[in-house]
């Protein structure tokens, strides 16, 4: 039987769409800011059905990076190491050696490089001009581990997580699990997206899940999901090792859990949710009535609020009534494979500073969703333990478990 | 029935899970058995039969169309709006 260590966290990086690092993010959720509004990464003349979503506002590359390093960084890379950086400076972390072949580079992506995919296809397909060069490596699915690893200099285990909207928390938990196991003795673990290409979104219309106006999760008179974007990092290390350096400790990871649906590819099922929720806490050895605050999936679709309603009631039964399940995914939109770093960076802050985020734009109670949202303003909470969620097309789920350090 | 009628019952059927040898105009989507996914599916195929735009949001499925007959009169009055 190998080690076991306790993982906290002691480095935090947001590119969002309220906000470019992770004091403008945190401040931004807690006063109720929607990073929701007409779209402007598509340029004319292509026309969308859908006219809202969650961009990440003048986000400048040259601000972050040379001119002749952004011909090699789709925009979901320059994001990824925009957050990888702020994360790894909050920590104070050096990589020298040996800790750079010790540390891990765990980073999900739903989509990878659309950008470079969407021009790709239009040079090919319509304007019929000649590729890019570097576009391959633009696009590939594990470019912004392979950035952040470059960037940064992470010579340990590095790889991309794709399992579409739980990509960042499935990245998370096995950060979370080489750590506690000794595999790894540092990790940088989250997730990144930038998924607002006139391709994408025409994609996302088909599907017919998108609301005209607002996200408004778990709200009476909700109208689907807005998409989002943007990149959240976590610099995770084992407690012994964060308190010998004398780290700012800012949270610890208590477990993990994932399952599978097996179900319908589309139809979130609360079965499958429920069992991912059951496992974190097992894994935590945390009981239901351990938890107060919940950073639920909450996508704003009808079937996703009803059926994390139930799952969530199945886990914690009567105490499901005292739990604070916000969605802050009414601010910052779906950011895909960043929505569950970005969740765990305001459910790590929320445990912190013991402030429940709210579910903004919220209307009033829809019966079917009767647990509380926290609606329309944060909520000063004592917060010991938290959760947070994330279910993905084609059935996948994954949760967080987190304690306050004190 | 109108070609159009006939059209839109065409593809309900092939959506439909068997045993549903006869669709009506007054029949429930619901009670066919089209899911979710089943009734995207369906917009997408009438829309490119009739080359029309159907205003259509998943999460306000039960409220948009409850019945075969509801999709007939949308696509019969989008094909119309077309022509004039």
């Amino acid at each position: 039987m190998s080690d076991v260590y306790r993982v906290v966290v002691t480095g935090l990086g947001v590119v969002s769409p309220i906000g470019h690092s992770v004091a403008s993010y945190w401040e931004n959720l807690k006063l109720g800011i929607s990073g929701i509004g007409p779209i402007t990464l598509v340029p004319k003349p292509y026309e969308l059905v859908q006219k809202v979503a969650a961009e990440v506002k003048d986000f400048d590359p040259l601000k972050h990076f040379e001119e002749r390093q952004i011909s090699a960084l789709d925009r979901v890379s320059q994001f990824a190491v925009v957050a990888a950086r702020e994360a790894i400076a909050q920590a104070a972390i050096t990589f020298d050696m040996p800790l750079s072949v010790r540390t891990a580079t765990i980073i999900g992506t739903g989509a990878g490089g659309q950008t470079t995919q969407d021009e790709n296809s239009r040079r090919v397909y319509q304007d019929k001009k000649r590729v890019f060069p570097l576009t391959i490596p633009k696009l590939m699915a594990n470019a912004p581990a392979s950035q952040i690893s470059m960037y940064c200099g992470l010579r340990g285990p590095a790889f991309a997580v794709a399992s579409a909207c739980a990509s960042a928390t499935h990245a998370i938990g096995l950060a979370f699990h080489m750590l506690r196991s000794g595999l790894v003795d540092c990790a940088v673990a989250g997730g990144t997206e930038a998924c607002l290409t006139f391709g994408s979104l025409r994609a996302w219309e088909a599907m017919r899940v998108m609301a005209p106006d607002t996200c408004r999760p778990f709200s009476m008179n909700r109208a689907g999901m807005v998409l989002g974007e943007g990149a959240a990092m976590l610099v995770l290390e084992p407690l012994n090792r964060a308190e010998a350096r004398g780290a700012d400790i800012l949270g610890e990871i208590v477990g993990f859990g994932m399952s599978a649906d097996a179900a319908d590819l589309i139809s979130p099922d609360e079965g499958g949710m429920a069992r991912a929720m059951l496992s974190a806490l097992a894994d935590a050895r945390l009981s239901p009535e351990d938890i107060q605050y919940v950073n639920a999936h909450g996508t704003g679709t009808t079937a996703n609020d009803v059926a994390e309603t139930k799952a969530l009631h199945a886990v914690f039964g009567k105490h499901a009534g005292k739990l604070a399940a916000s969605s802050t995914k009414s601010m910052v939109g779906h950011a895909l494979g960043a929505a569950g770093a970005l969740e765990m960076v305001a459910t790590l802050l929320a445990l912190r500073e013991g402030i429940a985020p709210p579910t903004i734009s919220y209307l009033g109670p829809d019966p079917a969703c009767d647990l509380d949202c926290v609606p329309n303003a944060a909520r000063a909470m004592s917060i010991e333990a938290a959760l947070s969620n994330s279910f993905a097309f084609g059935g996948l789920n994954a949760a967080l478990a987190a304690k306050r350090f004190s | 029935m109108s070609d159009v009628a006939n059209g839109v019952i065409a593809i309900i059927a092939s959506k439909v899970r068997v045993g549903h040898p006869k669709i009506e105009l007054s029949d429930r989507l619901e009670d066919l058995g089209l899911e979710s996914l089943d009734a995207v599916e369906m917009i997408f195929d009438l829309e490119e039969k009739f080359d029309i735009q159907i205003p259509y949001n998943a999460n306000n499925a039960r409220t948009e169309f409850n019945t075969v007959g509801e999709v007939v009169s949308a696509v019969e009055q989008l094909v119309g709006s077309k022509a004039s």
